[in-house]
């Protein structure tokens, strides 16, 4: 189902996310994909993240779909150009995939293959822009289809990117290039928050804030040090490092930042990273 | 040599939509030898801008607009002529786009695409500038190429990696395009362009000109003399 039909009935969405694994053996994530069933709307299949080569989100997304468990195809522009993309787009609508979500990507140096030739024909917004055109029969070359497929159409953004306005106007252009929800990077910071759904209250779009399921004060320090748009304020740091259970405190902390957020956004991406089956926990605590 | 081509005057004149008068810079290396950028192209960009009803505040034509230092000394004598102006029109290669658009502070529109470097840089050392993409976006962006700034060459704005000004590749080692874009134009207060910008889906065949272009330096001076 398409998330769209969920945001109109009015429901708090609630998605996760699974990485494939690096090879064909795919136990563990169908595994920890089971764990979720029931207790999430959909999942996230990441596309090669972080630049590392991995089995592929297409067929990820289509095992997961096989299971009535719904997918969200996530889709990045750095190893593909338009042809392979719109193929891709057009594979993952016949293999019965209704939601995809359009990212850049990271930067092929950060990761395992840093030889790759990076391609970055399209962006996340000319991406978006390729979904419209395609679901409207077209494709970028304007020749005409013969059948088009249906997607909702997701993006991402990054509330707590310093500065958040480049952040923001590029949100506008993905709403205009078609984005029907946008999920967040990690948010640790309720009042950020709050002011950032301020900012873009104007856009009338649904957006699910993330949370990333902390599991140490060192991964929390790193974060802060490493990644962009992420900054966990030293009251959760300390809290973690002073934890006797740091998982417990970890599933404590995501509940407590959704229970806090709920009321402002639309829905929830919860990020584990490798811990998927606390996704539950966390649901259940945060009383979702 | 930096072979260019004149942008449509349609788009030219869309560019300088909001400004009522124009200061016009060319340039008297590379572009006057692509019959671009010269003094005739000036002249006639003149005549043409105030059939449109522009008022031209004045014009020069600088040797190696692709040189930083040349630009900023080139127009001491003209200070007056460009402060009087709304923006300055600049008819060159996209390093002498992008060399002007750092030494002025007003807005700084293309009036040519690059084609081809023919093996040349500019004189504007210390970075590569231009990717000779056959149609310059600096409009958009505050003269400042993304295609060579931002390390995806991203089109339609920021990625998500970007942290404390710097990209997330090599962070410290490079700065983000983007946001060096964001910054330019906010203290030109015109980030609605970003907002303005149109989605680019760009054409990369245009960065495929005819092998001739490509490899003989001297080309315009052999085929359009
Ligand atoms: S946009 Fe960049 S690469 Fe393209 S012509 Fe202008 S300066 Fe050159
Ligand atoms: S961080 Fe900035 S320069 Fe680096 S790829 Fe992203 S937008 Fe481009």
């Amino acid at each position: 189902m398409k998330l769209t039909e969920l945001f109109r009935q009015g429901k708090f969405v609630v998605t996760s996310e699974n990485g494939p694994p690096k090879g064909t053996d795919v136990a563990e994530m169908l595994e920890n994909a089971e764990a979720m069933r029931g207790r999430v709307d959909a999942v996230n299949i990441t596309d090669q993240q972080s630049s590392v080569m991995r089995l592929g989100s297409l067929a990820a997304c289509s095992l997961l779909k096989q299971r009535g468990i719904e997918p969200i195809f996530q889709v990045t522009c750095r190893d593909r150009n338009r042809i392979a993309l719109q193929s891709d787009l057009l594979s993952a609508a016949v293999l019965g995939i209704e939601n995809v979500l359009c990212l850049t990507g990271d930067y092929v140096g950060l990761g395992d293959h840093p030889d790759a030739k990076p391609v970055f024909d399209l962006d996340s917004v000319s991406l978006l822009e390729t979904v419209r055109r395609l679901q409207n029969g077209h494709d970028l070359a304007n020749e005409e289809l013969k059948g088009k497929p249906s997607f909702c159409a997701g993006a991402v953004v990054a509330p707590e990117a310093d500065p958040v306005e480049p952040q923001i106007i590029k949100m506008e252009k993905k709403v205009k290039a078609g984005a029907q929800f946008f999920q967040t990077q990690a948010v640790y910071d309720p009042r950020a928050f709050e002011s950032f759904m301020g900012q873009v209250k104007h856009l009338n779009v649904p957006v699910m804030v993330g949370i990333v399921l902390l599991r140490s004060a060192a991964m929390a320090r790193f974060m802060n040090r490493n990644v962009a748009g992420i900054r966990v304020p030293d009251a959760l740091i300390e809290e973690m490092d002073k934890a006797e259970d740091r998982t417990k405190k970890g599933v404590e902390i995501a509940a407590r930042l959704i229970r806090e957020m709920k009321g402002m956004c639309q829905g929830v991406h919860i990020m584990a990273i490798g811990t998927e089956k606390l996704v539950p926990a966390i649901v259940d605590e945060a009383g979702l | 040599m930096l072979i260019s081509e004149q942008k449509p005057m349609e788009e030219i004149l869309g560019y300088l939509n909001g400004d009522r008068s124009v200061f016009l810079l060319g340039c008297d290396g590379c572009a006057q030898a692509s019959h671009t950028g010269g003094p005739e192209e000036v002249r006639e960009m003149q005549g043409r801008l105030e059939a449109a009803g522009k008022t031209v505040t004045g014009s020069t034509v600088l040797d190696f607009l692709c040189e930083r230092a040349q630009v900023k000394l080139g127009l001491v004598p003209f200070a007056g002529q460009v402060a009087a102006a709304d923006s300055v029109l600049v008819m060159s290669c996209g390093v002498g786009i992008q060399a002007a658009a750092a030494s002025i502070d007003k807005p700084v529109h293309p009036a040519c695409n690059t084609l081809s470097l023919g093996g040349s840089r500019g004189e504007w050392q210390g970075s590569e500038r231009c990717m000779e993409c056959g149609d310059c976006v600096l409009e958009w962006t505050g003269g400042i190429c993304p295609l060579t700034a931002c390390t995806k060459s991203l089109l339609n704005g920021q990625c998500g990696g970007a942290k404390n000004g710097k990209c997330e590749f090599q962070p410290d080692l490079r700065d983000c395009g983007w946001h060096l874009i964001y910054e330019r134009l906010r203290k030109l207060n015109r980030l609605q362009l970003l907002r303005d910008a149109p989605i680019n889906i760009k054409q990369y065949s245009r960065m495929q000109p005819p092998k001739e272009i490509r490899n003989t330096p001297r080309w315009s001076l052999d085929v359009r003399a």
